[in-house]
């Protein structure tokens, strides 16, 4: 099926936050901190507000009422503490956009009185300590059995620090809002925002005012990626910047901005440790993860968090530090945890293979638990043998020679490597309205559609419950005017709507006329199973001999997802993930100054995301699975799974190229030239 | 963004007449708007030259001459130059994209600034930017930034692609100026950056460059090549240029151009490199000495050593390449 | 303030600008059309592509004064028909292969290639210069790269150019 909303989208009909009109409205450019850490000592606006076309100045010189400060990233200039460089210190509101920014880059003077800084991530940081939980509320530290006892009694082992790099969502829209002040008092907001019923409920509680008196309306959003998961500080900013000035504003952070207000995926420092027997069998896993978190709050990403489902082992261990530092807070990006995680451990994986002069994918496959090898639960369906011996057919990977560093192409070295993907398969309550409008279909549910193809698979979930034909249903999301439901986040989204839409469609065939759901109690119900998607992935690559450059001619992807609603669209998602994984993998990093902290590649000019030219033949393809215990539908989300493995697919391609073993992401020229 | 004025000139006349102090000229503007928008260029005019008239090849004589407001894709598809100066062609081709070359000028290629990222960032010092508030690359991010020829206080890289070609071609910038006109080989229009990284180049303000002119292609096989972080839109982290003429009866070098990018604040030259090969066998171990020679006076940081055997094994591919 | 003139998708207008203003933001902010995107404002994404005077161009670089003059043709124009309900084939080819997601970087793609497909001459891959070579993917790859797309439908762009292209 093609999207729904797919004409809109190639006519530029379909409106992002920034492109609502509105009458006499107003532009409002941020400015932020020049220190690391500090105190604002002075806030001197006068040239901004000399200059003809400024309507208001923002800071903390007059901190604006809030109803809540919890959220110290939102709590926009209730503080003279700058906890971060490009913290969000003052703005200027004016008439028209360029008039804004040159008064807020000209003409606001902030003094500082700078203090001493912190803002480098070590894994011997004297600051590290074990968060109580780590995302999304999963114990920081698990242990099973002695690993150290099984490390020694190991016959092959692998010990080895994997980094990631600090990485950037970077979605192509910029995180965007309009705000409006009705005049009863009742603010609507236009947002890139992954969830409007959440983001309805922050703004509000931010603000001081009932959830009913804010609307959230974003039916069409650029991507996120995750750091449109959560309220950014630009949904804030507008509206305080349209309440002093007394009409709409409009804010679009520049990408510069972004890079230091919309979160970011932390960097990683993991140290792996596997054991094996003669034959491959693992007995001791231990993953251990450093990561930071900012001083004003804790964002603990679940890096090690898979390495408890993938591989039967006796002894086991995982554990997550956190230091905190004078930097933003990090957030959600694609996959988190599970995509740097997964590079880690299935490079070591791959390790282990070349250690034990095993197979990767046999090795994977001795390694297969039979229950969920953390607690013992069973899986609701685990596919991940299936998807390996499939990618190994459609792959060619019969016959390969293990050998590193042997085939040569001209100048081009050539390799091929494989790797595991995983990710849980969870859903949320949500709740939808079914109802039958002029003989059509019509269901109304605050769901998301930041480009997964929500609009499009709820149409065909609900055509399929109703036994009707997609032309004849309409889908609204994107408006926290609708039943409430999930955010489009952690690859909940197709499950957690659906869920409530075959609900409340199956409601409607009932009587008649309307039918309403809530799905909070089946959702209490998703216990006593360990469910999670599973894939693997194949990458070939050729390294340059002379330069290093590396090329992914061939990347393929096998899940096994559950039931696969929407083929066409599940394969963008997946294939899109794969494309962002060989990203992460080559070239995608910012880069920090380590004296300040600031981030210095902060445009797409100098953090690199992957272009069309590197995009050769990436393709994906399912196996079928069906599984009773997820949701009505029967399936697992597919939005994450894509990039998690896809990095270590490439890093252990460019081992068996070059016979050299890049554990630093990127893998960019410098690390292999010599 | 400065409030500005613009005009647009007809003639270089009236873009000669019209400059005045805080004047800048504009071109494709595919950096100049850039740097504007960053804060990072603050004009109080502007004076748009594209509409001058030197939006033509002239492909007449032995030689080419390329109107400075010749737009980066109209001169690399002509057909003198492909057939003629085809690392010419190939270097335009490799920088930005489809959409930039089609608005950026010759011009402008060759007068475009440093990518070096605190260089961008007007919240950071610089000296280029603002002289004597010191380097911050230098104990900082310098990963991509300069080996040959830098100063204590700069060690940015010129990032033009086009100009690395002009380099190895021996190209001649003709300018026109309130005082007189003048022609300016390339190398020579770009400095070092020495004790004033805030000059990129010999002109003086006001100075316009009319056109950019070409000797006869050198006899031999020429190749551009570039390295950079993803397949393609992305400056070169080193790239080069280079010509060669073997003397098939003996295989040695009759002669040979080679240009760096990537490397330094202008675009290099390899003399020493040249000078090695020149009448030596056309073969690897001469290549690799060559390059050695040049890169014997590299300077590397602590960052970016990786770009000393990136341009050795550049250098010495493209060479192998380019032997009949 | 300048005054310009500008025929955007058919129509002739004249314009009172800020000289500091961009086309994109011109088109955007005070002429409605949105369709053209910014996702980078510095030339570096390719969102706001349009054709400028029929070739493909950032239009956040393009200062809107220095546009005075030229026509400019928007996604919203790029059918031909006004109201937009005439798709260009590359319209319905990006539609037909899912080439987008969010839908953010589409208006751009499809601009550039539009511009693209008018454009003679090598590129970067082409192997002998002297050629206009034929659309191989290999091709359009290269001559897209200027139009990012973070959601990572370039296979399916490809194919959608292809199918149009023939
Ligand atoms: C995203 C991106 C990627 C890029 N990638 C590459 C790359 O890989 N390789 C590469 O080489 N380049 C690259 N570029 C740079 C691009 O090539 C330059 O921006 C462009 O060539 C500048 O030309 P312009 O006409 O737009 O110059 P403008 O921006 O108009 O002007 C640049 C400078 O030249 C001056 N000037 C212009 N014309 C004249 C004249 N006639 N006489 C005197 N002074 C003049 C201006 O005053 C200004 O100082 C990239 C640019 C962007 C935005
Ligand atoms: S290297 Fe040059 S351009 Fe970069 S920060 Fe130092 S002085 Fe500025
Ligand atoms: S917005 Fe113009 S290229 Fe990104
Ligand atoms: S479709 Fe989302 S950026 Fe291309």
């Amino acid at each position: 099926m093609n999207r729904v909303e797919g004409r809109d989208k190639v006519t530029g009909r379909a409106r992002y936050a920034f492109e609502y009109p509105a009458e006499d409205v107003a532009y409002v450019h941020p400015v932020q901190a020049a220190v690391t850490r500090g105190r604002i000592l002075s806030v001197d606006a006068t040239d901004a507000l000399a200059t003809p076309g400024v309507l208001a100045v923002l800071s903390c010189a007059e901190p604006p009422a809030l109803g809540s400060r919890e959220d110290a990233e939102l709590a926009l200039f209730q503080s003279d503490q700058v906890a971060y460089r490009g913290q969000l210190v003052a703005a200027v509101v004016a008439r028209a956009p360029e008039t804004a920014r040159e008064a807020a880059e000209h003409g606001v003077r902030i003094g500082y009185d700078a203090e001493p800084h912190d803002v480098l991530l070590r894994a011997d940081h004297p600051g590290l300590y074990t968060p109580e939980k780590v995302n999304p509320g999963m114990p920081a530290e698990t242990r099973r059995g002695d690993v150290e006892a099984g490390f020694a009694e190991a016959a092959v082992t692998v010990d080895a620090t994997y980094t990631t790099p600090t990485l950037h969502n970077n979605p192509m829209e910029p995180h965007a809002t309009m705000a409006v002040w009705e005049e009863n008092g009742d603010l609507t907001l236009y947002d890139s925002t992954q969830g409007a019923a959440d983001d309805r409920d922050t703004i509000a509680e931010v603000l001081g005012l009932p959830p009913e008196r804010v609307r959230v309306v974003a039916p069409h959003v650029g991507g996120g990626f995750g750091s449109k998961g959560t309220t950014r500080p630009n949904a804030i900013l507008a509206a305080l910047a349209a309440r002093a000035a007394g009409r709409p504003v409009k804010l679009a952070l520049t990408r510069q901005q972004m890079y230091d207000l919309t979160g970011y995926r932390t960097p990683t420092i993991q140290r792996v440790r596997l054991g094996a027997d003669a034959e491959g069998r693992l007995t001791a896993i231990s993953h251990e993860a450093v990561e930071q978190s900012s001083t004003l709050m804790e964002f603990a990403e679940q890096t090690a968090a898979p390495t408890r489902v993938m591989y039967a082992a006796p002894n086991r261990r995982t554990t997550h530090r956190l230091v905190r530092l004078d930097v933003p807070t990090p957030s959600w990006m694609r996959a988190p945890g599970e995509c740097p995680g997964m590079f880690a451990l299935e490079s070591a994986m791959d390790e282990l293979a070349v250690a034990a002069g095993i197979d990767p994918i046999e090795l994977r496959i001795r390694n297969e638990p039979d229950v969920d090898p953390e607690n013992d639960l069973p899986f609701s369906s685990r596919n991940l043998v299936a998807c390996l011996r499939e990618g190994a057919r459609r792959f060619g990977w019969e016959g390969r020679d293990p050998r590193p560093g042997i085939r040569l192409d001209g100048r081009w070295l050539i390799g091929t490597g494989v790797a595991a993907s995983t990710y849980p398969s969870r859903r949320m309550a949500s709740t939808a309205d079914a109802t039958v409008e002029d003989g059509d279909f019509v269901i109304r549910i605050a769901a998301a559609d930041i480009g997964t193809g929500a609009r499009t698979v709820l149409t065909r979930i609900a055509a399929e419950t109703l036994g009707t034909a997609p032309e004849r249903v309409r889908v609204e999301v994107g408006d926290s005017a609708l039943p409430r439901a999930s955010l489009a986040g952690g690859s909940m989204g197709t499950a957690s709507w659906g869920s409530a839409v075959v609900r409340a469609c199956e409601a409607l065939l009932k009587n008649g006329e309307r039918g309403t759901a809530d799905t909070t109690e089946d959702v209490e119900g998703d216990t006593g199973f360990s469910r999670h998607a599973f894939g693997a992935q194949f990458a070939e690559v050729r390294v340059d001999l002379d330069t290093g450059e590396v090329r992914v001619p061939r990347l393929l992807g096998v899940f096994a997802a559950g039931r696969i609603l929407e083929p066409k669209l599940a394969r963008s998602q997946f294939v899109g993930g794969m494309t962002m994984g060989m990203g992460m993998a080559l070239m995608e990093q910012t880069i920090v100054d380590e004296r300040d902290g600031g981030f210095l590649n902060h445009d797409l000019a100098q953090y690199h995301v992957a272009a069309c030219a590197d995009v050769q033949d990436i393709d994906a393809v399912w196996i079928e699975e069906e599984d009773p215990h997820l949701n009505p539908m029967g399936a697992k989300g597919v939005g994450e799974i894509g990039i998690v493995g896809t990095a270590a697919a490439v890093a252990n391609a460019v081992h068996h190229a070059t016979g050299r073993r890049v554990r630093d992401l990127p893998i960019t020229p410098p690390k292999l030239v010599g | 963004m400065k409030l500005f004025e613009y005009a647009r000139a007809a003639d270089a006349r009236e873009a000669l007449e019209r400059f005045r102090p805080g004047t800048m000229y504009l071109g494709g503007g595919t950096n100049l708007v850039d740097l504007m928008r960053l804060g990072v260029a603050r004009p109080d005019f502007l004076v748009d030259v594209t509409r001058l008239p030197y939006d033509t090849i002239d492909a007449d004589g032995d030689g080419l001459r390329i109107g400075a407001a010749v737009r980066n894709s109209d001169l690399a598809a002509h057909p003198a130059v492909r057939e003629r100066y085809p690392m010419l062609a190939r270097a335009v081709l490799s920088g930005a994209s489809g959409q930039v070359r089609n608005m950026a000028t010759t011009a402008g290629n060759l007068l475009q600034r440093t990518r070096c990222p605190y260089f961008q960032d007007v919240s950071r010092p610089c000296n280029k930017r603002r002289p004597a508030s010191g380097c911050p690359a230098i104990p900082g991010d310098h990963e991509n930034l300069a080996i040959l020829g830098h100063s204590e206080q700069c060690v940015a890289t010129h990032p033009s692609d086009m100009a690395v070609a002009l380099a190895a071609l021996g190209a001649q910038v003709h300018v026109t100026g309130p005082a007189s006109d003048r022609v300016v080989p390339i190398p020579g229009l770009h400095r070092l950056p020495g004790a004033e990284p805030e000059r990129d180049t010999v002109l003086t303000p006001g100075e316009l460059i009319t056109a950019i002119t070409l000797p006869p292609p050198p006899p031999g096989r020429s190749h551009y090549r570039k390295v950079r972080e993803r397949a393609s839109f992305a400056f070169a982290l080193v790239s080069v240029a280079a010509v060669l003429d073997v003397d098939e009866a003996s295989d040695t070098v009759r002669d040979c151009r080679i240009a760096l990018g990537g490397v330094a604040h202008v675009p290099w030259r390899a003399e020493r490199a040249e000078a090695a090969l020149r009448g030596a066998p056309a073969t690897e171990e001469e290549f690799v000495r060559a390059a050695e020679a040049e890169l014997a006076e590299a300077r590397p940081l602590p960052r970016n050593a990786y770009k000393v055997p990136l341009a050795r094994n550049l250098i010495v591919r493209t060479l192998q390449e380019l032997i009949p | 303030m300048a005054e310009m003139t500008l025929r955007v998708n058919g129509s002739v207008r004249e314009l009172d600008v800020d000289p500091r203003t961009s086309l994109l933001d011109l088109l955007r902010e005070r002429l409605g059309l949105t369709g053209t995107k910014k996702g980078c404002d510095h030339g570096q994404c390719g969102a706001c592509t349009v054709l400028l005077d029929g070739r493909r161009a950032n239009a956040c670089l393009a200062l809107a004064v220095a546009c005075d003059g030229s026509e400019v043709t928007t996604v919203e124009g790029l059918g031909g028909a006004a109201d937009g309900d005439e798709p260009h084939p590359l319209q319905t080819a990006f539609v037909e292969r899912d080439a987008f997601q969010c839908g953010y970087c589409t208006p751009g793609q499809l601009c550039s290639a539009a511009g693209m497909l008018a454009e003679r001459g090598p590129s970067a891959v082409t192997a002998d210069l002297t050629d206009d070579p034929p659309l191989t993917p290999e091709e359009i790859r290269e001559r897209m790269s200027g139009n990012l797309c973070r959601c990572g439908a370039y296979v399916n762009i490809v194919a959608a150019i292809q199918e149009a292209a023939r």
